[in-house]
């Protein structure tokens, strides 16, 4: 497109309002009003000029703000309607989604799961209206910050006389000392600490102007925030996992690469005392009850060193012992594990004496370990007892037949044979808790219960995140740029001299009452009038 | 220490409620004409008040800091009392920036408000949960309420500018939705009247019921029950019989006590509307006569541009620090956090109207009242009834 030769030789791109030099109106039906649009210098923005193709079109539409609003405003009210009821993430897991709804809120809670309200925050019209944001924010940035950088770089300290007449701030003074005046109303300006460029005898003084960059930095902020989250779903990225040890136990750290172990040496579940604890709580824990004072789980990580074929026990060495806790995880290589759970006596071991059960004399003991039982336990002196069948966590299925429903000792069972010098083919008997079944008819002896352990066991989220700096990065750069928009704002004075008057035009991109004041105490005393706001009528 | 630690909150209190006339004092001054002496006497006084009241306050900050050995944050007495700390700064602060006496009239009533609301929930000084053993606590709580307090300064400067220009002589829509406002305000007092009120009659009630998990158990309320909760039984022979039952997943006592409350605050403020004669709104217009709409609007503005970065810093990056510390993620979709977002977005919004799209004057100030129903929201419903991870909860 043909590019436009001011009057006073600057060349402005196709579409400039004011010319970027010298402010005169380059497009008149664009500069109407008594007071200039000022909110991009009247610089050509693609989309002010352009409106023909596709690219235009679609280019236009996400450059608007209006657009943009709509899209922030919906994205809102989106959110809100996530918040009537608990997304499915957070409800328990006794059935499912479908049921737990409409049980827990009638007509409603069906309707909500319908629609997928109840997954709303992952749903793809929820990540449509953010991606539109984010295009939407590319767009707009570009298509101003390249004109608007232009436009400040390339002004002139002597603008047009109507550039100046429509400045929302001005006026006109009759002076005699023109000269000393200006001198005076300069080192003001110093003062306020403008930096003032000089021609042809007339000032432009201006500061903060890199407060205009701050929609556009903090607009990168966000940008690189949501790149962050896009990257959320690229494999490996982002580790989300649980895993559950028990006291005394090392297990292989999932998603490690079979590198790291992790050794339990205890849990600890503390709750506040009333009397031991800071006295001032008494009331306040009485009232709760009971109120939780600390999660801890003692371990142990290990790195495997060497390499182990599969089966062989791995070499394991110390990398670290530390006490995690809520808020304080342990990390390491990018990793890092959580307190997140926990499960208090979870059984460990049961004990058994076989006896006789005409003269319930103990005649041997067993201990099982119900996480790794053996198979058979030699009590010596002949006696012995194999473990047939284990089921750690029974129950009887549909057909009536034991199964056991997970292989967490919940509710152990056993089918013992107990072999003994004078039964040497054994007698088999069923053995849960708190009940005994003797299948093959009355048996002489017996598997008496004799105790049981308990262990805790902790569950400890595993995560890595290595997306994490990107949030970062884009976060803090968020704030750099709203603190810039937001705590600075650029103001401009022009003054100029005009035979013997002065005019003094002023600008800011917000608060015109600082401006005003300011303007008040850089032209205090120096014969020149405080130019007039035109936009108040009063 | 527990007790003076009270009383310096009750003192910030007065304090506070008698620096209100002075600012008044100030308004009229200014009447005769500007800069006269007398009038920047009673702005000064009153500004002089308000800042004892608010070192009384720190007072009461400190010292229930030293007393529970943990920043006074954790619940939703400390939290609201330490947002209505925030809205007296805040307000200091602009006051230093602009100088208007005006402010002061209906920021620090706002103020007391939310302080007089915060006293009505349980105030013994409870242990912290692991979850809020962290700086992260002090940092992010503290951030958030300065952050929601500036905000909060819009929109009491931006009620200024509706109560100015908002023409009374006709009924229109704006006189009714400023009149609405004027009852949320009638109904805080009437929410507190009530809880006092049966709270100093010692009014106990208990009910049997069935909850959501169809499973027995019981309620105790502390006002007459309207509502009963799902097929309630008296306990006690002789206790009020509820009116209406509801199903198992409202809870019955809190929606007695907005009921209540709302209940109190229209026989207020039809009260006051019976005694005055006009509306709240035209009552309080000549309060107005002598600010000018702009520099109001400015005031609401620059609030806006000066609490927004401190709330998304300590609502949205504190926030997430800490969320990825605590809670393995820092970012969950648990309501509060929800309902920070929509806030920020909703002040996005408000800005990009703003600047783009040149909302000023009232439109812009009723933006300013939306988004502090946002905040109100967030605080009070969000806890009460949404309560997700966050939950402050209490009664
Ligand atoms: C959640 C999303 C967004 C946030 C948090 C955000 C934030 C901001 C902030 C804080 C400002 C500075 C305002 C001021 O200083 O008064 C700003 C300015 C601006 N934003 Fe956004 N923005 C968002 C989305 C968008 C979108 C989608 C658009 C696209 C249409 C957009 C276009 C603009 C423009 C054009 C400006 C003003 C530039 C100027 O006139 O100097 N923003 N934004």
């Amino acid at each position: 497109m043909k590019e436009v030769k001011c009057e006073c030789g600057h060349v402005n791109p196709h579409g400039t309002v004011l010319c970027e030099s010298c402010g005169i109106t380059l497009i008149e039906e664009k500069a109407q009003g008594k007071l200039h649009d000022m909110r991009y210098e009247g610089s050509a923005r693609r989309s002010q000029t352009y409106n023909k193709t596709i690219i235009d079109k679609i280019w236009n539409f996400f450059s608007s703000v209006k657009v943009g609003v709509w899209l922030i405003v919906v994205t809102l009210i989106a959110s809100a309607l996530g918040t009537i009821l608990p997304q499915e993430m957070y409800i328990p897991t006794i059935m499912t989604p479908a049921e737990y709804y409409e049980d827990q809120y009638g007509w409603f809670g069906k309707l909500y799961y319908q629609l997928g309200f109840h997954n709303l925050y992952s749903s793809w019209w929820y990540l449509v209206f953010i991606a539109s944001i984010g295009v939407s924010l590319v767009i707009c940035s570009i298509d101003r910050v390249v004109p608007l950088y232009r436009a400040l770089k390339t002004q002139r300290v002597t603008r047009h006389d109507s550039f100046l007449k429509r400045q929302r701030l001005f006026g006109i003074t009759h002076a005699e000392n023109i000269d000393e005046t200006f001198e005076k109303v300069k080192g003001n300006l110093r003062a306020k600490r403008y930096s003032i460029r000089e021609e042809d005898g007339n000032i432009l003084a201006e500061k903060g102007r890199f407060s205009r960059w701050g929609p556009y930095v903090n607009h990168c902020g966000l940008i690189i925030f949501l790149i962050g989250g896009m990257l959320r779903f690229v494999p490996g990225m982002y580790i989300d996992d649980i895993v559950w040890i028990r006291e005394g136990e090392t297990k292989l750290i999932p998603e490690t690469d079979g590198q790291y172990y992790l050794e339990n040496k205890g849990f600890t579940l503390e709750v506040y005392d009333k009397d031991k604890d800071n006295q001032a709580f008494s009331e306040a824990i009485e009232n709760a009850g009971m109120v939780a004072k600390n999660y801890q789980s003692d371990v142990i990580l290990y790195k495997k060193i060497g390499d182990s074929v599969a089966g062989e026990e791995a070499k394991l060495e110390k990398v670290k012992e530390y006490d995690i806790r809520v808020n304080e995880p342990l990390k390491f290589e990018g990793f890092a594990l959580y307190q997140t759970e926990y499960k208090l006596d979870e059984l460990s071991s049961m004990s058994f004496n076989l006896v006789n059960k005409s003269e319930n004399e103990p005649l041997g003991n067993l201990k099982i370990d119900l996480n790794e039982p053996e198979t058979k336990y030699d009590l010596g002196n002949g006696y012995s007892v194999e473990i047939m069948s284990y089921f750690p966590d029974f129950e009887f299925n549909d057909d009536g037949e034991p199964r056991t429903k997970s292989r967490v000792p919940n509710n152990p069972a056993f089918v013992f044979k107990m072999l003994t010098p004078d039964k040497p083919d054994g007698e088999i008997s069923f053995v849960a808790i708190q009940q005994t079944v003797e299948p093959f008819g009355d048996n002489e002896y017996q598997m008496k219960f004799a105790g049981i352990e308990t262990k805790d066991v902790s569950g400890l989220t595993v995560r890595k995140d290595l997306t994490l700096w990107l949030f970062a990065v884009g976060g803090f750069i968020f704030m750099v740029g709203v603190a810039q928009g937001a705590y600075w704002n650029h103001r401009r004075i022009w003054i100029r001299r005009k035979d013997n008057e002065i005019w003094v035009s002023g600008h800011t991109n917000k608060n015109w009452h600082g401006l005003k004041r300011e303007i008040g105490m850089i032209l205090d005393g120096s014969g020149i009038h405080e130019p007039e706001d035109q936009l108040q009528d009063e | 220490m527990a007790n003076l630690s009270s009383n310096l909150l009750l003192v910030a209190f007065i304090l506070y409620l008698v620096a209100i006339p002075f600012f008044g004092g100030a308004i009229r001054q200014k009447k005769g004409l500007q800069k006269e002496k007398s009038f920047e006497k009673w702005a000064k006084i009153g500004i002089t008040i308000t800042i004892l009241g608010f070192l009384s306050q720190l007072g009461f900050f400190i010292t229930r800091w030293i007393v529970g050995g943990h920043a006074p944050l954790s619940n939703m007495f400390e939290y609201t009392a330490f947002f209505g700390m925030c809205l007296v700064l805040a307000f200091i602060l602009i006051y230093f920036l602009y100088k208007t006496s005006v402010l002061g009239l209906f920021v620090l009533p706002i103020a007391l408000l939310v302080i007089a609301y915060a006293s009505m929930f349980p105030r013994e000084i409870s242990p912290l949960i692991p979850a809020l053993q962290s700086y992260w606590l002090q940092i992010h709580v503290s951030t958030v309420a300065l952050g929601e307090a500036i905000l909060a300064v819009s929109f009491g400067s931006g009620l200024i500018y509706l109560v100015k220009a908002i023409d009374q002589s006709k009924r229109s829509k704006s006189t009714t939705w400023l009149e609405v406002i004027m009852y949320s305000f009638v109904a805080i007092i009437g929410f507190v009247v009530i809880t006092s009120g049966f709270a100093i009659s010692d009014y106990k009630a208990t009910y049997n019921y069935i909850d959501k998990n169809d499973a027995a158990a019981t309620m105790e309320y502390s006002m007459p029950a309207l509502f009963g909760p799902h097929e309630w039984e008296i306990v006690n022979k002789g206790d009020f019989e509820p009116l209406l039952e509801v199903p198992a997943i409202i809870n019955a006592k809190k929606l007695n006590t907005v009921i209540w409350s709302l209940g109190a605050g229209l026989i207020l403020y039809i009260l006051i509307r019976l005694i005055i004669r006009k509306r709240i709104g035209a009552l309080l217009q000549p309060l107005t006569k002598n600010i000018n709409l702009d520099l109001v609007d400015e005031i609401s503005y620059r609030s806006v541009l000066i609490g927004f970065p401190v709330f998304t810093l300590g609502g949205l990056v504190f926030a997430m620090i800490w969320a990825q510390i605590a809670w393995t993620r820092f970012w969950g979709w648990d309501p509060k956090e929800v309902w920070a977002l929509i806030t920020w977005l909703f002040y996005a919004a408000f800005l990009h109207l703003r600047l783009a799209k040149g909302w000023h004057g009232e439109k812009s100030a009723w933006l300013a009242v939306l988004g502090f129903a946002i905040i109100m929201f967030n605080l009070i419903a969000v806890n009460l009834v949404l309560a997700g991870l966050h939950s402050y909860a209490g009664s």
